[in-house]
């Protein structure tokens, strides 16, 4: 009797996932929640869970959280957990280049798409590209490579470069040195400081100086950009040295730690909470009220974006890795940054930057949008898909 | 790059070398006297910088900077009673595990409390701007980082060699079995320099917090840069601090300006030839 009833069962189980489409779609969600990056991953949680509810409320899907604390070994462990263990249907999250870079190979072989919402080295969607990993962010020299003209188009000739030294310090430093020499300027000094480990920045600072450059450009994130930035001000550089970079520097996610040394500062990035749409400016008002008050950043906007391209692949009919994967590849839709798409021939963001300047606004810090630069897509850069 | 170049980043060293020595001499003469490696120093520091950016926020900067040593003191208290008094006769090895553990239970406590984004810690009205010397325009709160490092070695100093209690410490360090014999009540001495200890690390983390930035993760970046200082230097004295400050501080400073890319490691080589040369460090405690 028993072993009829477990038949009957399995038939009718199998009986039901042959005839409901509305399969549930299971996402392996990889974040570091611990570590340096903690803050990052929790803000691109908050950005995917908006995006969900906004995007696909009646969606059937569930999500497995895993932190990956950052560390490309044990990222790669939870991602094997996820994809063997849970069987997930498709992986979104990594915050870390270096996890990215870990994880290609084996999300590439096991075939399970994986949409990155922040680690910018542009080999994930360049030289070891693959038709399963698709970037919600960035790429290094995609945000950098416009700055070049732009610098040089505001009278400035020579300019002093800067940035920690690793992957993504050494990228964005190159991009922007490329296309400010094609331009017609000149770097007249050139600094990679260790990474992580620089408590002082006043020797590079003092250089910089003493180089006659007339600006810095340069890319810090996280801590060090608010000990450069506020070590950048306390030497009273501001009048004789204007600061510009990507805009990491000044992120709306920790600007306010850099308080008012960050005034003045133009960078660049592909989101800032003051783009002025509609999309933009209900995107910010529902973060905002889930947030305490705070706004978005990059980071979430990579989350809410990815959120959005995964509905929009569910609701035309995907729902399992390979369906997923073909589907992520062709989306397009207009998000809080404007109109952004997926570039078939690198599975990287197509998106249009915006050159914005930290200003005050009474007792806080706001974005105020300079120029937005053209959509740019990133080079293929080797990648053949 | 004139002569003004060169004092600007002399300056530079000097106030590297005095918030390391800030951090380390609390370390050091906790151990010169309890043979005992607080690995959590570090940790102690990072909430000496959220303390006080927390008493800043709402009471202002000089708030800020004294409660933040007598909060951490406070903690430093908590913890002998309930960790280090019991770890005082187990081996090193166990000491060193337990503080290593601790490293790790304060910063989840600080992103507990505090959250993982970072906080606002601006310099005072006081000591904002620049100073101008022969030309030289140099920030007024990096003079006043120095100024905070060279008291604390004065009082220090004053301390150990002037007072009875100094006598006392140097007694312990010595020998606490003897002192201990000529009556001298090593346990309570033992307590009192710990917390000071910990005070210091707190003082250093309220004077850091407005040159850096105050995150979670900042006790953990620290902690290498102390414990290579106090290497150097010798464990245990005060000389040992601020001579290993002083290399730290001109190595990283002058590397950055002269071979940027081997900055970091050229502090490591030193440190490789120090542990070679004087297995003990350049001026190591007396008997310790």
């Amino acid at each position: 009797m028993k072993k009829v009833a477990i038949a009957a069962a399995l038939t009718l189980g199998a009986f039901n996932v042959a005839n409901v489409s509305a399969e549930t779609v299971k996402v392996g969600m990889l974040l570091p929640y611990s570590g340096v990056y903690a803050a990052l991953g929790n803000e691109i949680e908050a950005g995917f869970n908006l995006g969900l509810q906004e995007f696909g409320p009646d969606l059937d899907i569930e999500i497995v959280k895993e932190d990956s604390e950052a560390d490309p070994g044990k990222s790669l462990a939870k991602a094997r957990k996820l994809v063997l263990q849970d069987k997930v249907d498709v992986m979104t999250g990594i915050v870390s280049s270096a996890v990215a870079g870990a994880l290609r190979d084996f999300v590439h072989g096991a075939k399970v798409p994986l949409m990155v919402t922040n680690a910018g080295n542009d080999s994930i969607t360049g030289s070891s590209c693959s038709p399963y990993i698709s970037r919600f962010s960035f790429s290094n020299s995609q945000v950098n490579g416009p700055m070049g003209q732009w610098v040089y188009d505001q009278g400035i000739t020579k300019v002093y470069t800067m940035a920690p030294d690793y992957t993504a310090g050494h990228e964005m430093i190159e991009a922007f040195t490329k296309t400010f020499e094609a331009a017609g300027g000149q770097v007249v000094g050139s600094e990679y400081t260790p990474f992580r480990k620089t408590k002082d920045f006043g020797p590079y600072l003092a250089k910089a100086k003493s180089s006659g450059a007339e600006a810095i450009y340069t890319f810090y994130a996280g801590g060090e950009a608010i000990s450069f930035v506020k070590q950048y001000d306390s030497f009273g550089l501001k009048s004789s040295l204007p600061l510009m970079g990507s805009g990491f520097l000044t992120s709306p996610l920790y600007v306010n730690a850099e308080g008012p040394a960050a005034i003045g500062v133009k960078t660049v990035l592909h989101y800032v909470p003051t783009i002025d749409s509609d999309m933009n400016n209900s995107f910010v008002q529902k973060f905002q009220q889930l947030n305490e008050g705070r706004s978005p950043s990059e980071y979430s906007v990579a989350g809410y974006d990815a959120a959005h391209a995964l509905a929009l692949a569910i609701k035309g009919g995907a729902d399992d890795r390979e369906s997923i994967a073909a589907a992520i590849s062709k989306v397009s839709f207009t998000g809080p940054r404007g109109e952004v798409h997926i570039d078939p021939a690198s599975n990287n963001i197509v998106q249009p930057l915006y050159v914005y300047e930290t200003v005050a606004e009474g007792d806080g810090l706001t974005q105020k949008v300079l120029a937005q630069l053209p959509t740019t897509k990133a080079p293929a850069d080797g990648c053949s898909l | 790059m004139d002569i003004s170049f060169w004092i600007l980043q002399l300056l530079n060293a000097l106030q590297l070398s005095m918030l390391l020595f800030l951090l380390s001499v609390g370390l050091t003469v906790i151990f010169g006297l309890m043979h005992f490696v607080n690995l959590a120093h570090g940790a102690l520091y990072a909430l000496g910088a959220y303390i006080a950016a927390s008493v800043a926020a709402s009471m202002g900067y000089w708030a800020g900077v004294l409660v933040a040593p007598f909060a951490v003191a406070v903690l430093g208290l908590i913890l002998y009673q309930f960790l280090i008094k019991r770890m005082r006769s187990s081996g090193p090895m166990a000491q060193v595990l337990v503080t290593f553990g601790l490293i790790f239970a304060l910063l989840d406590i600080t992103r507990l409390i505090w959250g993982d984004l970072a906080l606002a810690l601006d310099v005072p009205e006081l000591l904002a701007g620049r100073v101008s010397i022969g030309g030289i325009e140099y920030p007024v709160y990096r003079f006043f980082v120095m100024a905070v490092g060279l008291v604390a070695l004065v009082v220090l100093h004053l301390m150990l060699t002037k007072t009875q209690l100094g006598a006392m410490i140097r007694a312990g360090v010595d020998n606490d079995k003897m002192a201990a014999c000529l009556g001298i009540n090593v346990e309570r001495l033992f307590f009192l320099v710990f917390c000071v200890g910990c005070a210091l690390a707190g003082l250093a983390g309220a004077v850091a917090a407005p040159l850096l930035s105050v995150v979670p993760e900042m006790g953990v970046d620290i902690l290498i840069p102390t414990l290579i200082v106090i290497v150097i230097g010798g464990l245990g004295s005060l000389k040992g601090a601020i001579v290993g400050s002083l290399i730290y501080g001109f190595v990283q400073t002058f590397g950055a300006v002269f071979a940027p890319q081997l900055a970091s490691v050229m502090i490591y080589v030193l440190l490789a030839l120090v542990l070679v040369m004087r297995p003990s460090g350049l001026f190591p405690a007396k008997g310790g």
